[in-house]
C-alpha cells in the first residue's frame, strides 16, 4: 500500500517543522529569547483545531441534508481530533504564559474565550454520550455542533479584539504584525501549520475508517443473529 | 536595486547591533549540543509517525477482508 500524497506531504512538514525550528534563524526579542520557537508548535494546534472542528461542522451539515450515518461518524471523530488539538493549545499556552507573563493562567479574553470553547466542545460529547437513539444522538449533536462552531469563532477571533489582550494578535491588532511575526519565522510557521493541520486530518481518517468497518462488523453479526 | 540591496544591509546591520542585548542559547548552538535535540524530536517524530502509518495499514487491510467478503 502506498501512502497518499497529503500524508506524504504531512511527514515531510512535520520534520521540516521540527529540524528547522530549532536550528533556522529567529528574531531575539526580549522576555520570548528562544521560546519565540513555540510559534511553531503552539500555533499550529489552534489553526489545526479550527480547520478540524471546520470539517467537522462540514459533516454535521452533511448529516442534516443527508442522514447517512457516516456522515456523522466524520462529524464526530473530527471533533474528537479538533478537542485534542485545542486542549494541546491550551496546554501548550499555559507553559509558554508561565515563562514570558509569569503565570500558568492570566484572566485574558484570548485565553478565558478557549477556554470557554473548549467546555462547549466538551458538552458536546456529554450530549451525544446522553442520547441513546443512534439517529437522534446523530441529528440533535450535529445541530449543537453548528452552534457550538459558531460560537467558538467569536470566542476566539472577534471578542479577543475588541478588548486589551496580552496575546500577540489581539487588542484591536487585526492579525500577526511585523512585530509577531517576521520573515524567518514565517519560513517555518507556515509549513508547521500545514504539517500539524495534515496530521490531524490523517488521526480523524483513520478513526472514521474504523467507525466505518464497526458499523460494518455490526450489520454482520445482526445479520448472522436472526439467521 | 544596489541602492535597495544596501540599504537592507544597513537595516540588517543595525538591526542586528540594536539587538545584541538579548539573551539567546548561543553557546547552546556553539557547542553543537542543539542537534541532540533535534536528533531526539526527530526520532520521537519518526516513532509516532511510524505508529500513525502501521495503524493506517492495518485499517487498510481490514478494509480489503470486509469489503471483499
Amino acid at each position: 500500500m502506498k501512502l497518499s500524497w497529503w500524508k506524504l506531504l504531512c511527514i515531510a512538514l512535520l520534520f521540516y517543522t521540527v529540524i528547522m525550528g530549532f536550528l533556522g534563524p529567529v528574531p531575539r526579542l526580549a522576555i520570548l529569547n528562544e521560546s519565540i520557537r513555540n510559534l511553531y508548535f503552539h500555533v499550529p494546534m489552534w489553526f489545526g483545531m479550527v480547520l478540524i472542528l471546520g470539517s467537522s461542522v462540514f459533516h454535521s451539515i452533511g448529516y442534516l441534508r443527508t442522514p447517512l450515518m457516516s456522515n456523522d461518524d466524520k462529524a464526530v471523530t473530527a471533533a474528537h481530533t479538533g478537542i485534542l488539538f485545542g486542549g494541546l493549545g491550551l496546554v501548550t499556552g499555559m507553559a509558554w504564559a508561565r515563562v514570558t507573563w509569569g503565570d500558568w493562567w492570566v484572566n485574558d479574553p484570548k485565553l478565558n474565550g478557549a477556554a470557554i470553547g473548549m467546555l462547549i466542545y466538551c458538552a458536546y460529547l456529554v450530549l451525544r454520550n446522553s442520547l441513546e437513539d443512534e439517529g437522534q444522538r446523530a441529528r440533535i449533536s450535529a445541530i449543537y455542533n453548528i452552534f457550538a462552531f459558531a460560537t467558538l469563532v467569536p470566542l476566539l477571533f472577534i471578542l479577543p479584539r475588541l478588548t486589551d489582550s496580552l496575546h500577540p494578535g489581539n487588542g484591536g491588532n487585526p492579525g500577526f504584525n511585523q512585530y509577531d511575526l517576521d520573515s524567518d519565522l514565517r519560513l517555518v510557521f507556515y509549513p508547521a501549520v500545514i504539517g500539524w493541520a495534515l496530521l490531524g486530518l490523517w488521526l480523524t481518517q483513520l478513526n472514521a475508517r474504523l467507525r466505518r468497518l464497526e458499523r460494518i462488523a455490526e450489520e454482520k453479526n445482526e445479520v448472522v443473529a436472526s439467521r | 536595486m544596489k541602492y535597495i540591496f544596501s540599504l537592507l544591509m544597513v537595516l540588517a546591520v543595525s538591526a542586528n547591533s540594536f539587538a545584541q542585548g538579548i539573551e539567546m542559547a548561543d553557546a547552546l548552538r556553539s557547542d553543537g549540543k542543539i542537534y541532540v535535540v533535534v536528533a531526539v524530536l526527530s526520532l520521537v517524530l519518526a516513532g509516532i509517525l511510524f505508529y500513525v502509518i502501521r495503524t493506517d495499514r492495518r485499517i487498510s487491510r481490514l478494509e480489503k477482508e470486509m469489503g471483499d467478503k
